[in-house]
């Protein structure tokens, strides 16, 4: 009697540790492409899709904060193919992606806010979406901290308060 | 009647008894050491994956942001791994003809997922979020050792109770600014500044230790 109880008590660790449910990313063959996160179906409308579209729809009012959460999202999704500065000078392309063009393209300056939004959202030639993974307020943020970069690339070094010229000449030291 | 006990009879028993005791001493001690030894916890080992991934490569030297593939760590329980269009969103362009990358290729034509061999695992009785990790300034480096320095993905600490609990019962020494959860490096700061940066951010998010080692915080 002793021993099945144990014996039970064992065999409900292992249970435990690995319970009949499918966690994400495990393998379950119950689906075709047997993966336990499955694609919507078809014509799927995501929750709270309208609250997103009109997110998207309408520009949010330009505010310290919506920079800053701009320079931060723009740091991690963008960076790496359009540079710091926003010239295209990123490390992949430096690895052979076709080159970005730079953000202080005239045609670039002269394109509202919501042409960068658009670009996010649906790719540009072989720019790929980040509709998956930047949300759409994310995307006002970043489109206004690219004006912010338009604003810097045109700006010659010398019309900088002198503050802002002590700390460029730290920084490229 | 002749003896049935020879003199040295209980000789074999004192011996079997004594090397029994030493036996049951060794193996606790050896178990002890065993259930916190690399080969229990998997700390440092690396798995096969279906491409060889390189962490080294991609977040150390290139630099990319972990968020940039797994954008779920911030609001989400799951950090999330790459969908293979991420892969593409560079690799449509770059290494388009490499062997190394037929999977990446084949996933994404076929339209099924890459299947990973996961490291950083819990069983399945134990529950963790991310997002409320990060958003509380637990940088990614406390749990998953110097991933930026791995050419393949290992597991940089044991993923024990223990390790979770020595955290929670004291985590202002662990704590970072949230918008730098993804540095790696912060060797520039010392015992002190972490210290009275940690108090603060206790104070400002009030954290209580006392109520983070309740069982059913990370058994519900
Ligand atoms: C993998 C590299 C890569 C990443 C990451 C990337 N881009 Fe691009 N982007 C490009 C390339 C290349 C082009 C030029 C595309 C072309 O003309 O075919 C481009 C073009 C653009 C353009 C100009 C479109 C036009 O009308 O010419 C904008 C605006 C832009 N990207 C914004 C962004 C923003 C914002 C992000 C971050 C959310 C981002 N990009 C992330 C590579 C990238
Ligand atoms: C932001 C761009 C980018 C993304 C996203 C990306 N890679 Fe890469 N990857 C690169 C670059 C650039 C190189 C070449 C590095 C070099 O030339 O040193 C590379 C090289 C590689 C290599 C071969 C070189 C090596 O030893 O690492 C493999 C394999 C690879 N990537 C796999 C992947 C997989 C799998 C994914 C998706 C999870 C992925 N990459 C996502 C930019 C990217
Ligand atoms: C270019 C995309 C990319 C970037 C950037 C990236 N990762 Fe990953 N990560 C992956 C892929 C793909 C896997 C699955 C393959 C593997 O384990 O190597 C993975 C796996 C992991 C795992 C193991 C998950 C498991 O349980 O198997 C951890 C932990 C992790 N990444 C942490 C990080 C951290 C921390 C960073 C930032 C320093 C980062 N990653 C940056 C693509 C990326
Ligand atoms: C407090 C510890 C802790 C921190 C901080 C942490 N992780 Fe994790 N991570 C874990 C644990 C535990 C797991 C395994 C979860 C499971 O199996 O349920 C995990 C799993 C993962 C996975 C694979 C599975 C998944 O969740 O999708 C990835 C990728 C990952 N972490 C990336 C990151 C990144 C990137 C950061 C920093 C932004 C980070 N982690 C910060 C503890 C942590
Ligand atoms: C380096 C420090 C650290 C480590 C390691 C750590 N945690 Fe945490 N954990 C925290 C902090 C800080 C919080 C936030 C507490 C708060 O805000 O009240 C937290 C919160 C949590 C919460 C949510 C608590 C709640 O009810 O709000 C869970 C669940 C959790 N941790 C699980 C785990 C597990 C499981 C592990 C081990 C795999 C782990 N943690 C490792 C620091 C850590
Ligand atoms: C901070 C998170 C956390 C808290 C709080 C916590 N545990 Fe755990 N516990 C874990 C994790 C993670 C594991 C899995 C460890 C492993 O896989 O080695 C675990 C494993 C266990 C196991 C299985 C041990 C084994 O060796 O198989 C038991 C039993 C357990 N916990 C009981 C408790 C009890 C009782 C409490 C309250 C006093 C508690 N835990 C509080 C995170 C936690």
């Amino acid at each position: 009697m002793r021993r099945a109880t144990l014996l039970l008590l064992a065999l409900a660790a292992c249970e435990m540790a690995d319970q009949p449910r499918y966690d994400a990313y495990e393998p379950a063959p119950l689906f075709p492409n047997g993966a336990s996160v499955q694609p919507p179906p078809e014509g799927a409308v995501a929750r709270g899709y309208p609250a997103r579209a009109a997110t998207l729809a309408t520009r949010p009012p330009l505010t310290p904060a919506l920079l800053d959460r701009g320079r931060e999202r723009y740091a991690i999704a963008c960076v790496p193919c359009h540079g710091i500065a926003g010239d295209g000078d990123g490390v992949v392309p430096s690895r052979g992606f076709p080159p970005p063009p730079s953000f202080a393209e005239p045609r670039l300056r002269a394109a509202p806010a919501a042409t960068i939004v658009d670009v996010i959202t649906h790719g540009h030639g072989v720019m790929y979406s980040y509709a998956d993974r930047v949300a759409p307020a994310d995307r006002w943020a970043i489109a206004a901290y690219v004006r912010a970069l338009q604003t810097s690339l045109g700006t010659p070094a010398a019309d900088l308060p002198e503050a802002d010229r002590a700390k460029l000449a730290e920084a490229g030291r | 009647m002749p003896q049935i006990f020879t003199p040295s009879a209980d000789t074999w028993p004192r011996v079997g008894v004594g090397l029994g005791i030493v036996a049951v001493t060794a193996a606790i001690l050896l178990g002890a050491g065993l259930v916190q030894s690399a080969y229990v916890t998997s700390v440092d080992w690396v798995v096969d994956q279906p491409v060889p991934f390189s962490h080294l490569h991609h977040a150390g030297e290139l630099g990319i942001d972990c968020r940039y593939c797994h954008a779920g760590v911030e609001s989400a329980p799951n950090a999330g791994l790459p969908a293979t269009e991420v892969c593409m969103t560079c690799h449509s362009q770059i290494w388009t003809g490499a062997p190394m990358l037929a999977p990446v290729r084949e996933s994404l034509a076929k339209g099924e997922p890459l299947r990973w061999n996961r490291v950083a695992r819990l069983p399945d009785y134990a529950y963790f979020d991310h997002s409320i990790h990060v958003s509380r300034g637990v940088p990614c480096v406390e749990c998953h050792g110097r991933v930026d320095e791995m050419p393949l993905m290992k597991r940089g600490e044991p993923f024990t109770m223990a390790f979770c609990l020595d955290c929670h019962r004291d985590p202002a020494p662990h704590l970072r600014p949230p918008d730098q959860v993804t540095r790696m490096d912060w060797s520039d700061w010392t015992a002190e500044r972490a210290a009275d940066y940690g108090r603060r951010a206790m104070e400002a998010h009030h954290i209580e230790p006392s109520r983070l080692d309740d069982c059913g915080v990370c058994h519900r």
